[in-house]
C-alpha cells in the first residue's frame, strides 16, 4: 500500500540526498570526528591514541599562546568588522549615485576582492618592507622616521588588519550596492520633497532598509575574521613572538607543523563553539531589530 | 617526449619484451625538493634529473618543487600519513628526529651493500654528518648544505675608512666596524645599517652563529635536552640585542630573512649574515665588490651547518627505494656535488669535490667560495631535537621577544627553556 504522502516524502528526501551526502561527508562528519578526537591523545607510531578526557582542554586553558591568539583574534575582529562594513556602506552609497566614471570606480573598489589573498599579501609585504617599501618611501619623502611595520609587535597586528580591511570592504560593497539599487527611487524623491538632508535620508531611510544586508554582511565579516589566515602565513607567520598569531593560524601550526593533531582538534572545537555562539547571538539579537520587506 | 624519443622508447620496449622482459620495467622516483635561496633552482634540478635518466634509462626521476623547507616537511608528512609519500625528499637535516618519530623514513645503512657504497657514505664532511645520524644509524644524505657566513660590501668599507679587504674578526670588531658603517641623515633616520642579522622565520639558526662562538651548544646529541638558559646563550643574545637597541648599528625589531640580500644589494646594510646558499645570488646581483668571511669569533670561532638532506621514505617499495638510492648516490658524486655548489653557492658536501677540476677553477676565480668550506672545520650541528618545530619555536619566540624589547634576554631564554623542557621531558 502506497500513500501519496509517503511518495512525496521519498521524493523530497531523494532530492535532498546529493547535497546532504556532500554536506555530511565533508562538513558534519569532520566536525563530529574532530570533536571526538579532541578527547584522545595524539597517536604516534609507537604510542597509539588513548582516551584522555578533558586533558587537551586543560592544556588549552594553561596555554599562553592560545590566549594570545584569542586576544589577537578579537582585536583583529574588532579592527576589521566595523571598519570594513562602514567603508563598504560609504563606497556603496557613493558609487550608487550618478557620477562620472561610476563603472570605473566600482571596478576599482571591487578589484581587491578578485585578487587571491596570497598575491595581496605579497603586494602588501612590499608596501611594508622597511627602508625601501612603498610606505617607507612615502614616509621618507614626508620626513617621517622609518618604521618596521611587520617586525615590531606594536604595529604588526594593525598592519595585517589593514590588509584584511582593504581586501574585504570591496566585497561587502557589492552587497550594499545591490541592496541600494533595490530601494525604490520614490523614497528619495519623497525625502527630497520633504527637504530632508542627505544625512537624514541615509540615517532614516537607507540605513534601516539596508539592515537585512548588514546582518548578512556582519555574519560574513565575523566568519572571515576567524577564517582569514592566508596573509598571516605570507606576511608574518604569526610573528614577531606570536604578535600576529590568529586562532586559525595557531590551529594550523599545531596541527601541521607540530603534528599534535588531537590538540589541534580540541582547539578547533573551541573555535567552532565560539563561532556557533556568535552566529546564534547575531541571529537572536539582530534579527528582531531587522526589517525585512 | 618528442617523437624520436617515443620511437626509440618503443623500440627499446619491443626489443626488451622480446629478450628480457624485466629490463623494460621502469621505476619512477618522485622527489620533493624545497627552495630556500635565489636563482633558477628548478631548472638546475630538472637538468640533473634528465642527465640521470640518460645514464639510467630504467629509472624515471620526477622532481616536485614543494615550497619552502617548512612547507616541504608539512607536505611530505601529510603525504606520508595519507599513504602516498614521495620516494625521496630533501628536507631540513633538523627534521631527522621528527621523521624518525613518525616512522616516515628508513636508515641509509641498509642500502650500503658494496665497498663502493660504503666508501661513498664515508666521504662526506663530518660536520654535515653530525645532523644526519643518531643512535648509530645514518638517516639522511647531505645534499643542499650550507652554513652562515658574513658578506661585506667593500665599497662601503672604503667609504667608512675601513680596510676593504678585512672583515671583522671578532665581536668587538664587528660592533666597532658596524658603528662606522652606520649612516644617519640630518633628521636622524638611518639610511645605512652597519650589520644585519635576519630574525624572521628561523632566527635560531642565525643565533647559533652567536651562541657557538660564545661557547654554547644548544641541544644534546640525543635531541632530548636543550640549553637555552645557559649563561653563554644569554650573553650571545645580549650582544645581538645590544647591536640593535643600544648601539643602534643593526635595524630594530625583526629583520626579514628574504629581503636581507636585497638590503645588501641596495646598500641599505654594509654587512649581512646569511647562508652560503645565497653566494651565487649575491655574486649575480651585487653591483659592487663584496667579501665573504667566517662569522666573527668570540671565545672561539663557529657557525651552525644548515640546509637539507635526502631522506628515503619508509612507505616506498624496495625497488623504488633502491632506485632513489641510486639517484642520491649519483647526485652527490664528487663531480655533481661540485657542480651543484657552483650553480647555487651551497657548500659541496664532500672534501673531494674541491679537488675536481671544475671546482678548482671556480675557487681560483672566486675565492669567496672556499670560505664556507674552511668554516666547516669549526662548524657545529644545527639545533635539532624531538618535536623539532615546537622546540625551536620556543627559542624563536624568545629571540623575537628579546629583539623587540618585550622581554630581557635572560627572561626570554628562561621562558624558552621552560617550554622546551615541558615538551622534551617525555622523550627522555
Amino acid at each position: 500500500m502506497k500513500s501519496p504522502r509517503l511518495t512525496a516524502a521519498i521524493h523530497g528526501w531523494l532530492l535532498l540526498l546529493p547535497a546532504m551526502a556532500l554536506l555530511v561527508l565533508f562538513t558534519h562528519w569532520p566536525a563530529v570526528a574532530t570533536f571526538i578526537d579532541s578527547f584522545y591523545s595524539t597517536p604516534r607510531p609507537r604510542r597509539p591514541a588513548r582516551f584522555i578526557g578533558f586533558d587537551n582542554y586543560q592544556t588549552i586553558v594553561s596555554d599562553p599562546v592560545f590566549w594570545q591568539s584569542l586576544w589577537n583574534n578579537l582585536l583583529f575582529a574588532l579592527g576589521t568588522i566595523p571598519v570594513s562594513i562602514a567603508l563598504a556602506i560609504l563606497m556603496a552609497v557613493w558609487v550608487n549615485d550618478r557620477i562620472a566614471g561610476r563603472t570605473l570606480i566600482r571596478m576599482a573598489y571591487f578589484t581587491p576582492t578578485i585578487l587571491p589573498m596570497i598575491a595581496v599579501a605579497n603586494i602588501w609585504l612590499f608596501f611594508y618592507t622597511p627602508q625601501y617599501g612603498l610606505l617607507e618611501q612615502i614616509a621618507g619623502a614626508l620626513g617621517f622616521s622609518s618604521h618596521n611595520w611587520l617586525g615590531s609587535p606594536d604595529t604588526a597586528l594593525a598592519a595585517v588588519t589593514l590588509v584584511a580591511i582593504w581586501k574585504e570592504a570591496g566585497f561587502f560593497m557589492i552587497f550594499y550596492l545591490a541592496a541600494l539599487q533595490g530601494i525604490s527611487p520614490s523614497l528619495a524623491e519623497a525625502a527630497a520633497l520633504e527637504g530632508a538632508s542627505r544625512w537624514t535620508f541615509f540615517r532614516r531611510v537607507q540605513f534601516p532598509l539596508l539592515m537585512p544586508t548588514t546582518l548578512f554582511v556582519l555574519i560574513n565579516a565575523v566568519i572571515n575574521a576567524f577564517r582569514t589566515v592566508d596573509h598571516i602565513i605570507v606576511m608574518t607567520r604569526g610573528g614577531p613572538d606570536n604578535a600576529t598569531t590568529l586562532l586559525l593560524y595557531y590551529i594550523y601550526q599545531v596541527g601541521f607543523n607540530f603534528w599534535d593533531t588531537t590538540y589541534a582538534a580540541s582547539l578547533t572545537t573551541v573555535l567552532l563553539v565560539m563561532l556557533a555562539l556568535a552566529a546564534f547571538a547575531q541571529y537572536g539579537f539582530l534579527e528582531r531589530r531587522t526589517h525585512y520587506r | 617526449m618528442d617523437r624520436r624519443q617515443f620511437l626509440s622508447g618503443t623500440a627499446v620496449l619491443a626489443s626488451g619484451a622480446l629478450a628480457t622482459p624485466a629490463l623494460a620495467q621502469t621505476t619512477e622516483v618522485s622527489f620533493f625538493y624545497p627552495i630556500a635561496v635565489g636563482g633558477p633552482i628548478t631548472k638546475i634540478i630538472d637538468g640533473y634529473a634528465a642527465d640521470f635518466e640518460k645514464a639510467n634509462p630504467s629509472i624515471k626521476v620526477k622532481p616536485i618543487y614543494s615550497g619552502t623547507y617548512q612547507e616541504s616537511i608539512t607536505k611530505a608528512l601529510t603525504a606520508h600519513k595519507s599513504g602516498t609519500p614521495p620516494v625521496t625528499s630533501v628536507l631540513l637535516s633538523t627534521d631527522m628526529f621528527t621523521l624518525i618519530d613518525e616512522e616516515a623514513i628508513v636508515p641509509i645503512n641498509d642500502f650500503l651493500k658494496t665497498d663502493d657504497d660504503k666508501k661513498w657514505m664515508a666521504s662526506f664532511f663530518p660536520a654535515f654528518m653530525e645532523n644526519s645520524q643518531t643512535g648509530g644509524k645514518i638517516w639522511g644524505v647531505p645534499f643542499q648544505r650550507s652554513t652562515v657566513v658574513l658578506y661585506w660590501n667593500k665599497e662601503l668599507f672604503k667609504e667608512a675608512g675601513l680596510d676593504p679587504e678585512k672583515a671583522p674578526a671578532n665581536w668587538d670588531e664587528q660592533r666597532a666596524f658596524a658603528a662606522k658603517l652606520t649612516k644617519r641623515d640630518a633628521s636622524g633616520n638611518t639610511t645605512q645599517w652597519g650589520v644585519q642579522i635576519p630574525s624572521s622565520g628561523f632566527p635560531y639558526w642565525l643565533f647559533q652563529g652567536l651562541t657557538t662562538p660564545a661557547g654554547a651548544i644548544l641541544a644534546n646529541d640525543a635531541g632530548d635536552k636543550t640549553a637555552y638558559d645557559n649563561s653563554a646563550v644569554i650573553e650571545a643574545l645580549q650582544y645581538w640585542v645590544d647591536l640593535s637597541r643600544k648601539d643602534k648599528v643593526h635595524p630594530p625589531g625583526i629583520v626579514e630573512w628574504g629581503t636581507t640580500p636585497k638590503d645588501f644589494f641596495e646598500r641599505k646594510c654594509a654587512m649581512m649574515w646569511t647562508t652560503t646558499g645565497n653566494l651565487t645570488n649575491v655574486r649575480a646581483n651585487a653591483k659592487f665588490p663584496f667579501g665573504v668571511a667566517m662569522l666573527p669569533a668570540h671565545k672561539r670561532r663557529g657557525s651552525p651547518t644548515g640546509g637539507g638532506n635526502f631522506y628515503l621514505s619508509k612507505k616506498a617499495s624496495p625497488a623504488e627505494q633502491a632506485a632513489a638510492f641510486q639517484f642520491i648516490k649519483w647526485v652527490t658524486s664528487p663531480e655533481r656535488a661540485a657542480q651543484w655548489s657552483i650553480d647555487t653557492g651551497y657548500v659541496a658536501v664532500r672534501p673531494d669535490s674541491y679537488d675536481t677540476p671544475a671546482m678548482k677553477k671556480y675557487v681560483a676565480d672566486f675565492p669567496q667560495a672556499a670560505v664556507a668550506r674552511d668554516q666547516l672545520k669549526v662548524s657545529v650541528a644545527e639545533l635539532s631535537t624531538h618535536e623539532n618545530q615546537r622546540v625551536t619555536k620556543a627559542l624563536n619566540d624568545g629571540l623575537q621577544a628579546a629583539l623587540n624589547g618585550t622581554k630581557t634576554p635572560e627572561q626570554a631564554m628562561k621562558d624558552a627553556q621552560a617550554e622546551a623542557e615541558r615538551i622534551l621531558k617525555q622523550y627522555r
